[in-house]
Order: structure tokens, then sequence, then C-alpha cells
């Protein structure tokens, strides 16, 4: 049987297919003033990477049991694109950078 | 009968809205095309019916601005006509789903019937409708088939009695449905997906973009300036101005009817850019020296939307775009300022947070010149040499680009990740193309043509009363001092405020050197937002932003054109 591994959408590699286990919560706080330095990545109550990201992530298909398809990454910390099922998604670096996916280690 | 269009963002409601109303309204292909409704009527047995095209949604919790409207709207619809992507069953289904648990009854149309074929994608109509308990009929909007079936079966409409308390027994059930209905064959790599494919490759994504936009340019430049010169050139001066000198010889040469609709002769003739009339000037400027860069403009703006290369666009602009606190999506409504900033602003919906929105439109009306006032710019400063055109749209990128970083610092709030679906590659529907073009071009003749002639009347009006020189005298301080331009120049900058090609049209008396016009329109395009602009800030932002995002303009155009002043 072949070994699983972890990984997030952002360490997997274009072309491995992989299986989303959860979309972790930010750990971070809410980051106003000078969010621009974290790559604007605050937190706000609605959005972040709280309840009302995760619902929209679910909605275009990334949620846990998922297949997904990882098609490229853009250079600098740029957004990761995957194929789920029929439709191509991109999903912003510090976002994807908390989507935990199995991925066989074959691959 | 209030009947609502819901679905997914991009699922083609609006393509459908059309061939049900008869009435044309934009579509693209990209999520987030519509960010406020649209009404409109059919009928509907003897009944009129009105319907809605409602901005698309992924779930009934709105995530942003256009999200918000379609929530709002379901409260009072009659009836819910469920837009569902037939080649993404199951993400569409999820919405469905939560519909079907609404008091409101719904016929569900599987559009984009078309593409499942050469996807591969076998669905199970009959199934689907038994499982879903409500009509289901296959459509393809933007071909029209499936419509008059659709519309039949409206009445069957029904409300089912289902509930999922949970998502993950709601998703349960979407996988269920689509594994009972769905079956998918081979299907055949095609030019689509290697297109595809290298667009997303970040060297391949950064090539195509480069292609695309230089393309887009040239295109845009040669149509503009192809229609200028073989027909709106020409018109005017064989059909038009010997009308006019007849016209002016009839009003003899002067007085006050002739000055308000001739203008003032230049060496005895017309000249179109500096008589300033009604009848030469008024119309010169709309119908000849910025109508046809808005064709040209709009015209490649339709096919990009079609092909569906902006969402791509987005992805590859989004690390940079996040150093101005904003995320990659906001590149669509920036790109939509540069025909006309009302719809930009708009279209900032499409962000998420508050503070995006503030960002994004601030920055749009800032440094994205509209097509009219660009076209005026190219005609004017052009005239001098390519060079200074060059430093204008120079000093307005960077000022675009240094503006965003600082605001990114200062503003508070959130900005979120980017999160976009890419829809695929199109071949752009040419009819859809060719309504959308008519529908933008005649809008701008519709709502630029009254303003411009009001406009150049105001002008006329207020020279003979003096004003001018009032107002000119207050700002020669700041407009002779800071800027270094002649003082009369302050009049030209303050009818900014109406229209800004009017504007720059009434720097061409003024003799000003190369220098002065590139300070004096690059400040023109930064100070301040033109009045539609103004309404449109205003009622996105709220007064108080409003008055917020005004003051950063007008003090950035002060600093920007006070620097070209010393520099250049």
């Amino acid at each position: 049987m072949p070994e699983k591994r972890q990984l997030t959408l952002t360490q997997m590699e274009a072309g491995q297919t992989g299986t989303v286990v959860e979309v972790l919560r930010d750990p971070g706080f809410m980051q106003r003033r000078g969010a621009g330095r974290m790559r604007g990545r605050g937190q706000g109550p609605m959005w972040g990477h709280g309840p009302m990201s995760i619902r929209r992530l679910e909605a275009l298909g990334i949620r846990p049991g998922k297949k997904v398809t990882k098609i490229s990454s853009m250079l600098f910390r740029g957004p990761v694109t995957l194929r789920v099922d029929n439709a191509q998604v991109a999903v912003g670096f510090g976002m994807a950078d908390r989507v935990v996916v199995e991925v066989g280690a074959s691959a | 009968m209030k009947i609502l269009l819901m679905g997914n963002p991009n699922v083609g409601k609006s393509a459908l809205f059309s061939r049900l109303t008869g009435t044309r309204i934009i579509t693209s292909n990209y999520p987030g095309t519509t960010v406020d409704f649209t009404e409109g009527y059919f009928r509907l047995g003897d009944e009129q019916a009105k319907i809605v095209d409602v901005p698309g949604t992924y779930t009934l919790e709105a995530t942003d601005k256009a999200e918000e409207v379609a929530v709002e709207m379901l409260k009072d619809g009659d009836l819910v006509i469920n837009v569902v992507d037939a080649t993404n069953l199951e993400r569409n289904l999820n919405l469905t789903l939560r519909l079907l648990e609404r008091d409101v009854p719904v016929v569900v149309a599987l559009n984009m019937w078309d593409d499942t074929h050469h996807r591969g994608i076998n669905i199970d109509v009959v199934k689907l409708e038994e499982l879903l308990g409500v009509p289901v009929v296959p459509t393809v909007g933007v071909t029209g088939q499936g419509i008059r079936d659709l519309i039949s079966r409206l009445p069957e409409a029904r409300v089912p009695q289902s509930a999922f308390p949970t998502s993950d027994e709601r998703w349960a059930k979407v996988g269920d449905i689509v594994g009972q209905v769905q079956s998918l064959s081979h299907r055949h790599h095609t030019w689509r997906d290697v297109l595809e494919d290298v667009s997303n490759h970040p060297a391949g994504g950064t090539f195509i973009a480069l292609l695309v936009l230089f393309t887009t340019f040239w295109v845009i430049r040669f149509i503009g300036e192809g229609i200028i010169g073989y027909v709106t050139d020409p018109l005017f001066e064989w059909l038009w101005t010997p009308l006019l000198l007849k016209l002016s010889l009839a009003l003899g040469s002067g007085g006050f009817w002739h000055s308000i609709l001739i203008g003032n002769l230049v060496d005895g003739g017309i000249d179109y850019f500096q008589s300033f009339g009604l009848l030469s000037t008024g119309l010169y400027i709309p119908l000849a020296a910025v109508l046809p860069y808005i064709v040209s403009f709009y015209l490649a703006l339709g096919i990009l939307e079609d092909v569906g290369y902006l969402p791509r666009l987005a992805v590859l602009m989004d690390t940079i775009m996040h150093r101005l606190g904003l995320h990659g999506f906001a590149i669509i409504p920036t790109i939509l300022g540069f025909g006309c900033n009302v719809p930009a602003v708009m279209a900032t919906r499409i962000l998420e947070s508050r503070r995006q929105r503030f960002i994004a439109a601030t920055l749009i009306s800032i440094g994205i010149p509209c097509a009219a006032l660009q076209a005026m710019i190219i005609g004017l400063v052009g005239q001098q040499g390519g060079q200074y055109v060059a430093m204008v749209y120079g000093s307005l990128f960077v000022s675009w680009v240094i503006i965003g970083l600082i605001l990114n610092r200062t503003v508070r709030g959130f900005s979120p990740e980017l999160l976009l679906e890419i829809p695929p590659y199109r071949l752009p529907p040419w009819r859809v193309v060719g309504e959308k073009l008519w529908l933008r071009v005649s809008g701008f003749i519709r709502e630029a043509l009254p303003i411009v002639l009001g406009a150049v009347l105001v002008v006329n009006i207020l020279y003979t009363l003096g004003v001018f020189d009032f107002i000119a005298n207050i700002a020669a301080p700041v407009v002779s001092g800071l800027l270094g331009l002649p003082k009369e120049t302050a009049v030209p900058l303050a009818m900014g405020f109406l229209r800004k090609d009017v504007a720059v049209g009434m720097l061409a008396p003024l003799a000003l050197s190369a220098k002065q016009l590139v300070i004096s329109t690059t400040v023109l395009a930064m100070y301040f937002p033109c009045v539609a602009t103004f309404v449109i800030l205003a009622r996105e932002l709220g007064t108080r932003d409003m008055l917020k995002a005004t003051g950063i303009m007008i003090a950035a155009a002060l600093i920007v054109g006070g620097l070209q002043n010393l520099i250049l």
C-alpha cells in the first residue's frame, strides 16, 4: 500500500492530484494597519480565513474529501491554480497555504 | 409576477435574460459581470411577467456586495429560474438545493448545454428532474436553444419539501445526485486546453499577457485612428464645415447666436478644437474625436471579456495588486476604467471588503483616464509628439502605483485573498460582441453628448459673463505658481468637473507649450472625478469616503503636477 503524505496546496507540485483533508483557520489575529507588509493577509470578522472564505472555498469545490489537481502556481507567492471537477479555480497564496491535501507518496 | 434569474457567477444568467426579454444587457465570460440587478419583461401566457437578472452567488450567504444584492432580491421573488452550468453540475447544484429549501417555486435551466457534449459530459435530465422534484430544462443562453421550452414549463415550478440541516448533509446529497445523473466519457484535448495550460504557466502566462496587451493597444489605436482619418474627419470637413460656414454668413459672422452656435472663427474658418460653438466643437469632440476611440476600445474590451481572458490576467497580476492593498480580481474594474470610470467604480463591488473597494475606486479615479479623456489627450498632446503622450501616461501609472502602495499602508480594514473561478476560453459569440458594442456606444452617445453640449454652452455663457477672469485670478497662485501654467488654465481645470474631454478641448486655444500640455492634462486626469464619477463614488463609497478619496485626488494631482513642473 502506497504511503500517503499531507501537503498544503502551495507545497504540491504542478500536475499532482490530492484529496483535500482540511482547511486550516488562520492562527493570526486581525491584521489591520500595515496589512500590506503581510501581503494583504489581514483578517476580519467576516472574511480573511474565517468562515466566509471557507464557505466560498467549499462552494468552489475545495472541501474535505474532494480531489483537486494542481495546474500551476504563479511566481513570487502568486495564486495557485487548481482543477476541481470541470472547473479551474485560482486560490490566493495565503489561502492556498492553509488548504491541506493528502497525496500518494509515488507522486 | 416577479421572476428571478439566479445562479452561480458566470453561468449565463444575463445571456438568458437577454433571450427572454429581448433586452440587451452586458454579458461577458468572467464571474461578476453583473453587479446590480436588471429588470425586464416578457409575455407569460396572458400575463406580462417581470424578470430580474440577479448578480451571481455561490451560496445564499453574501460574501461580497454583489452577492448581497442577490440575497436581498430573493426575499420578494414569486418564482426562481435557477440557472445551472451543466458542465459544473456538482458545484451549481449546491445552490440549487439551497434554493429548494426556500419557500419559493423553482425551475432549473441547465445552461451551457452545448458545452457538455464536447466536454464529454452526459447528464440524464429526466432523472435529475425526478431527483430534484422541479422541472429541469436544458438551455443554451447564447443561441437561445431551449428558451421556448423553459418558458412553457414555468407554470410547473414547485416548492419541493426538502431541508438539509447541515452543509455536509447538503453536499452529500449533491454528490449522490451527481453520481446518479452524470456520466463522463473520454474527451479530446482541444486547442482550448493547450491555450489554457500555457496561460496558467507563469512564463507562458506572462508572454501571453504581454502579447494580448500589446495587440489590444495596437488594435485600439489602429481602429480608432482609422475611423477618425477615413470616416469622421472627412465627414466633418467635407459635409459639416461648408454648412456651418453658410450658417455663419447667415448669422452675420458674429453676434450672440454666432458665438453660441459656431463660436470664434479662426482665420476666417472653423477650427473644431478652438471655435467652441455648440455646432462646431460641441459636436466635434464627442462624435469625431472621442467616439472613434470609444468604438475601438469597447470592441477590443468586448472580445477580451467574452474570450475569458480577464480572469487569467487577474491571476497573473495578483502578487502585484497585493502590494496595492488589492488582489488580482481588481484588475477587471481597473481595465473597465479605461473605457469609463463610472462602470469601473460600480464593478469594484466584486471585491469583498470595504477597504479594497475604497482603494480600488480611488486608484481608478486617480490613475485611469477614461476613453474620452484619452482620445482628447492623444489628439491634442499627440500633436506635440508621442513622447509627451508617454509622459502623461507614465506619470499617471507611477502615481497609480505609489498611491496604491501608500493606501495599502494607511487604509484600515482587511484585504482577503484572491479566490476566483477561471472560466474556460470560449470563442466570442460575434453576435453578442456586436450587440454589446452597440449597447456601450449608444450609451455613450446618449449620456455623453448632452453633457458635452451642456458644458460647451456653460463655457460660452460664463465666458460672456466674465466669470472666467474671476476664476483665473483666484486660482492664479496655484495654477501659475505651483504648476507653471498660465492662469487662464484654471478655467479648463474647473470645467473638467463637467466633462474632461471638453476641458482638454478648452486647452487648445491657450497656446500652451508641450511641457504645459503634459502638466495640465495630467492634473486634469488626476485631480477630480468628473460629475458622473463623483455621483457614483458617493453612492458606492458613501459621502465620507468619497470626500476622502477626493481629497487624496486633489493632493496627489497638485504634488504630481508640481513635480512635473520642477522636473520636465
